[in-house]
């Protein structure tokens, strides 16, 4: 029986051998989130990620007026890029919907993360959390959605109801 | 004699409007002899030696091209909306003129935002944090230490074939309509493996995708994806990812909607509940009838459509003709593929031109004897789910033609007397 003992040792050896070399390599690095921090960009619906500062509709005028209109047109209304203002009222029906900040979007911290990671298009990143508040305080004033003199913060933005909030289901087939 | 070669034609029959079975397909040089009386009968030029037979060619090139009697053989951008922003926008496969189920790197199509990057690979980082227990950054060399697996796998835009959405047919070729789709060989690191070393919190679900462009364009996508069959890919067809496919890391969602496979990857967070980023509330989210939109509509549907013939690619005469196309399900394999030639009223099977792999492009061909008249031609798949492409009043009854995104009905290529093919609405 000795060569049954010798052979299920062997077989407990291997496992283990195998079970080590199927251990992923961990050649990942450590990082503390202060200094990974300055990647940490994206904002949840939650507000979860806005940082510090804060603007108004009456402040980001100049801002949009220097940045954004060029492609955005006057007061949001579009061309040659996106219209950001009107529409509401058009998701339902036969015609072509148009679909805007106002109209579409059910998150008003989307407009946030949005603008601070892609906008301007020719020089991203660049405007500082105050611009960006104050830009995105000035969209959602063009809407109707809150008024000229709405400060817009960490507190603030995520609780600006927007039209079609509830205008999003699940794909029945998952 | 040519009584006897007409009753073969007719056993070959199995579809109508002139649609062979698969043998015939197996035969089609006979056929194409049986067909085509004037080709058969024409005498050919006496043959030349040509100058390429008499003088050595071209030396040795470092990465090889294609012949530039090819030179066609090209993506194809529309015009930007605005030329102030150039990189927003898309390039199409011209899938009229390749065959099989590869798509060349260079061919890839490609949709950015804020155009291609110029990444240092040495100064790339790939970062995992949020709800994990140690957060990590990778460089390329370490993903490089990885064990690695491949992948054979299409990409598909969301917005590919949208312009069949419109009611009346575009004047449209197969690489303006169907363009946005793409095979290739992806290979890389899996995800869990990174994710494990990482130490994913139990409270986790989601994961947030993020570019390292200047959109920083990101999605969120579910931890069970993940965990399933997404890499993080550094190599293409076996070289190094091109840049406007995301070099030098990309995620690799298999089956999943383009837009989710970022490009230039940097980041990835762990999350609760979904970021609701721009891409998943106010683009990629489908409108339906009643006002409301499908938001997260991940998987591509089973789809089809026919490659050869397609506008731009007239019929030369009646005769034998090769139906060929490619079908795909973000679902799993392809089962079955049908081509019609009256417009939907007959169906014969394809020919599935194998290897045929889940979430892969998958070629198939059938063999079809055009009388000169006026057809219709159609491809229907079905895939290993039981899923089947829908009609186009099928698909618009469920969800209308405003929804933009994941339009995979029937598609139709109308033949007229002289042998010119249209995208046509049937």
């Amino acid at each position: 029986m000795r060569w049954l003992e010798r052979l299920t040792c062997c077989a407990v050896l291997l496992a283990a051998a195998a079970a080590q070399a199927a251990d992923a390599p961990h050649y990942g690095t450590a990082i503390a989130p202060a200094d990974l921090a300055p990647w940490d960009i994206s904002v949840g619906p939650d507000g979860a990620g806005l940082p510090p500062g804060g603007g108004t509709a009456a402040q980001g005028e100049a801002v949009y007026v220097a940045k954004c209109q060029a492609c955005h047109g006057e007061k949001g209304a579009g061309k040659p890029n996106d219209t950001l203002v009107g529409g509401i009222g058009t998701l339902t029906g036969d015609k072509p919907p148009l679909k805007t900040v106002g109209s579409y979007w059910p998150y008003a911290t989307t407009l946030f993360d949005y603008v601070r990671r892609a906008m301007p298009w020719d020089h991203p990143k660049s405007l500082t959390d105050d611009e960006v508040y104050a830009v995105c305080a000035y969209i959602l004033n063009l809407n109707g959605l809150i008024g000229a003199g709405d400060r817009l913060d960490a507190q603030s933005l995520p609780k600006v109801r927007m039209p079609n909030r509830d205008g999003f289901i699940p794909f029945p087939r998952p | 004699m040519g009584r006897k070669r007409k009753d073969r034609r007719d056993d070959a029959a199995v579809a109508g409007n002139g649609l062979l079975s698969r043998r015939a397909l197996l035969e089609g040089a006979l056929m194409a002899g049986a067909g085509s009386a004037s080709l058969a009968t024409a005498h050919a030029e006496p043959l030349a030696l040509p100058s390429w037979s008499k003088e050595p060619g071209a030396p040795f090139a470092p990465y090889g091209a294609p012949s530039h009697y090819e030179s066609k053989v090209a993506r194809s951008s529309p015009p930007p909306a605005n030329p102030a922003t150039p990189g927003v926008g898309v390039a199409r496969t011209p899938h009229q003129l390749l065959d099989g189920m590869m798509t060349p790197s260079g061919l890839h199509f490609e949709r950015s935002h804020s155009g291609v990057p110029d990444i240092d690979p040495e100064q790339h980082r790939l970062v995992i944090h949020g709800l994990v227990k140690r957060p990590l950054v990778f460089t390329m060399e370490a993903l490089s230490r990885y064990p690695r697996e491949s992948r054979i796998a299409f990409l598909e835009c969301a917005g590919n074939s949208g312009a069949l959405n419109a009611p009346q047919p575009q004047p449209l070729d197969a690489q303006a309509i169907h363009g946005l789709l793409s095979c290739s060989e992806w290979t890389g690191v899996k995800l869990s493996t990174l994710l494990d070393e990482a130490g994913v919190e139990p409270e986790a679900k989601w994961v947030l995708a993020e570019g390292a462009d200047a959109s920083a364009m990101s999605r969120s996508f579910p931890l069970a994806k993940a965990m399933d069959d997404a890499l993080v890919c550094i190599y293409q067809n076996g070289e190094h990812v091109r840049p406007s496919n995301g070099y030098p890391l990309r995620l690799l969602l298999p089956g999943f909607e383009g837009n989710m496979n970022v490009k230039w990857l940097r980041r990835l967070k762990l999350v609760a509940a979904p970021v609701m980023t721009k891409d998943e509330t106010s683009k990629y989210t489908i409108l339906l009838k009643d006002g409301k939109a499908w938001q997260f509509v991940f998987p591509l549907e089973v789809k089809s459509f026919i490659t050869h013939p397609s506008p731009g690619l007239p019929l030369k005469g009646a005769g034998y003709y090769e139906i060929s196309g490619l079908a795909w399900s973000g679902r799993g394999r392809v089962k079955s593929v049908e081509v019609s030639a009256d417009g939907g009223k007959s169906w014969a099977p394809a020919v599935l031109s194998g290897p045929v792999l889940p979430k892969a492009l998958t070629r198939f061909r059938a063999a079809w004897q055009w009388d000169g008249s006026p057809a219709m031609l159609q491809s229907r798949a079905t895939d290993e789910t039981g899923m089947a492409q829908p009609s186009r009043a099928q698909f618009a009854n469920d969800r209308g033609l405003r929804g933009l995104y994941h339009y995979n009905a029937i598609a139709s290529w109308s033949i007229d007397e002289r042998g010119e093919v249209h995208n046509a609405v049937a």
